[in-house]
């Protein structure tokens, strides 16, 4: 009889204490129901949708309106007379929307030549990482140039199509970390007008661009593209910017040093025309560092809804 | 020999009740941090905090990514992801306390009590104790949870430049609201 009784009482005991023993002990009941898998998309590659002068992977967001206010000034080289070259700008003010978080369109107008231009963007791939994994964002731009300066030869057969320039753009670009973000950007742009006839319509280019944050506020940015030799026939230089993002608020302040004049697409890469620094005829050493800023203020016109 | 029985059955059922778990995946989590003088609203709203609640012992724990809090205006929320609240370095916000008045709550009877929670909030890479008062609401099997707290940003090392400091309030008054079900 001892014996029966013996057991039960032990078991009694153990019940009683074993539970008491277990939540004596700090539970980690959050662990309990187990890691939800959930998608992390990259934010904030870059600090805006621009580098200096072309794109960057990052988009503008939903129904957030971007205005821009470019200038490119004069050489730096021409001294004090000119103010270290801003006496001189090239301007382009333009306005970019966010359709979609992944589409974005915009439009812009430079006064050199008169430039009206007009993009659309598209994220093909968000990086991301944990349930789904794409280890960079790709982009998609096409850009259209138009250029509305007189004809400066009325005797030829001018046409409207002489006007446009084309740009076809892919960017891949990935966060590496919280500071330091790359991107690569093959790029064609078509002309269909040249300026000789043995320059070609279509001209490649590799960009490669980079961010290193310095600090929360304030990013550093380098922007290059590479025209291979043997498809423009007048003399060019490749496009090199450097610059700083300033955010503050609603603004970004984009303030750089490039040696092109233009903002456009087919300004930039196919006519730049001083390298940053180079010999002219007489065998003397110039610089053809230019001061230049882009102003970014967003405004929110289609708000999300929140539930 | 059946007083023994019955004192097992007894213990069975007392910790099976040590099993009565509620939760959620679905929590809301609001803040508001705009300040008197500010233009534009400095809010945003989590709905899928995760909670969990023990009715057997009290324990009491949130969890909430700071990327899935939503904002009106997506700069904001990039600014608030990467310069105030990091959330590359520290992706979670998490609560993990206790309910101290447990004795005046009764799960088993349908409604609201007030609890009394208090244990350690970490944000932003920094834990804090807090103790605070709630409503929660028993009705069937599912339990309730509603509380509100005031936060202060520069407990938790979330630094307001002096450029934003008329519009981002030094306290974020935070709305917790959750619809748990049992586990």
């Amino acid at each position: 009889m001892k014996k029966i009784y013996f057991l039960p009482l032990v078991f009694t005991a153990l019940g009683l204490f074993l539970p008491r023993f277990l939540s004596a002990q700090e539970e980690d009941l959050l662990s309990l129901l187990g890691d939800e898998k959930t998608t992390d998309y990259t934010t904030a590659t870059f600090k805006t949708n621009r580098v200096v002068n072309g794109h960057s992977i990052e988009n503008t967001g939903k129904g957030v309106l971007d205005t821009k206010f470019s200038h490119r000034f004069s050489p730096v080289r021409q001294g004090l007379y000119d103010m270290f070259g801003l006496d001189g700008a090239t301007i382009r003010i333009g306005a970019d929307y966010g359709v979609t978080d992944r589409l974005m369109i915009g439009f812009g107008r430079s006064n050199t030549e008169k430039i009206i231009d007009g993009f659309a963007k598209y994220k093909i791939l968000r990086q991301c990482s944990g349930a789904k994994n794409i280890p960079f964002t790709l982009s998609y731009l096409i850009d259209a140039q138009i250029k509305t300066v007189k004809f400066a030869d009325q005797e030829r057969d001018n046409r409207f199509t002489d006007r446009i320039f084309y740009t076809h753009q892919v960017l891949i670009g990935r966060k590496f970390n919280s500071r330091f973000s790359l991107q690569i950007m093959p790029t064609v742009v078509h002309r269909n007008l040249t300026a000789s006839p043995k320059d070609k319509n279509d001209v490649f280019s590799i960009g490669a661009a980079g961010r290193i944050k310095l600090t929360k506020r304030v990013a550093l940015n380098a922007e290059y593209y590479y025209v291979p030799e043997g498809q423009i026939e007048s003399p060019y230089a490749n496009s090199l910017s450097i610059g700083f993002d300033i955010e503050t608020g609603g603004h970004v302040f984009q303030l750089h040093f490039t040696n092109s004049a233009n903002m456009t697409y087919k300004g930039f890469i196919t006519e730049t025309q001083e390298d940053w620094f180079f010999k002219d005829g007489d065998g003397k050493m110039l610089s053809g560092i230019r001061f230049g800023f882009n102003i970014s203020r967003v405004f929110t016109l289609v708000k999300p809804k929140l539930q | 020999m059946i007083l023994c029985a019955a004192f097992l059955v007894f213990t069975m059922a007392a910790s099976a009740q040590s099993s009565q778990k509620f939760f959620t995946r679905d929590g809301k989590v609001k803040f508001d941090a705009t300040a008197a003088s500010s233009p534009e609203r400095i809010d945003a709203l989590s709905n899928s905090a995760t909670c969990v609640l023990d009715a057997a012992n009290g324990n009491f724990q949130w969890a909430v990514l700071i990327k899935g809090f939503q904002f009106e205006k997506s700069l904001m929320q990039e600014h608030f992801n990467e310069n105030y609240l990091e959330s590359g370095k520290y992706p979670k916000a998490t609560f993990v306390g206790k309910i101290t008045n447990l004795a005046e709550l009764n799960f088993s009877k349908d409604g609201t009590y007030n609890a009394i929670v208090s244990g350690q909030m970490t944000i932003h890479g920094v834990t804090k104790d807090i103790t605070t008062n709630g409503a929660i609401t028993v009705s069937g099997n599912n339990v309730k949870v509603n509380a509100g707290f005031d936060l202060k940003l520069a407990d938790y090392s979330i630094s307001i430049p002096a450029l934003v400091s008329d519009k981002v309030a030094k306290e974020a008054k935070v709305l917790v609201d959750a619809a748990l079900v049992p586990k």
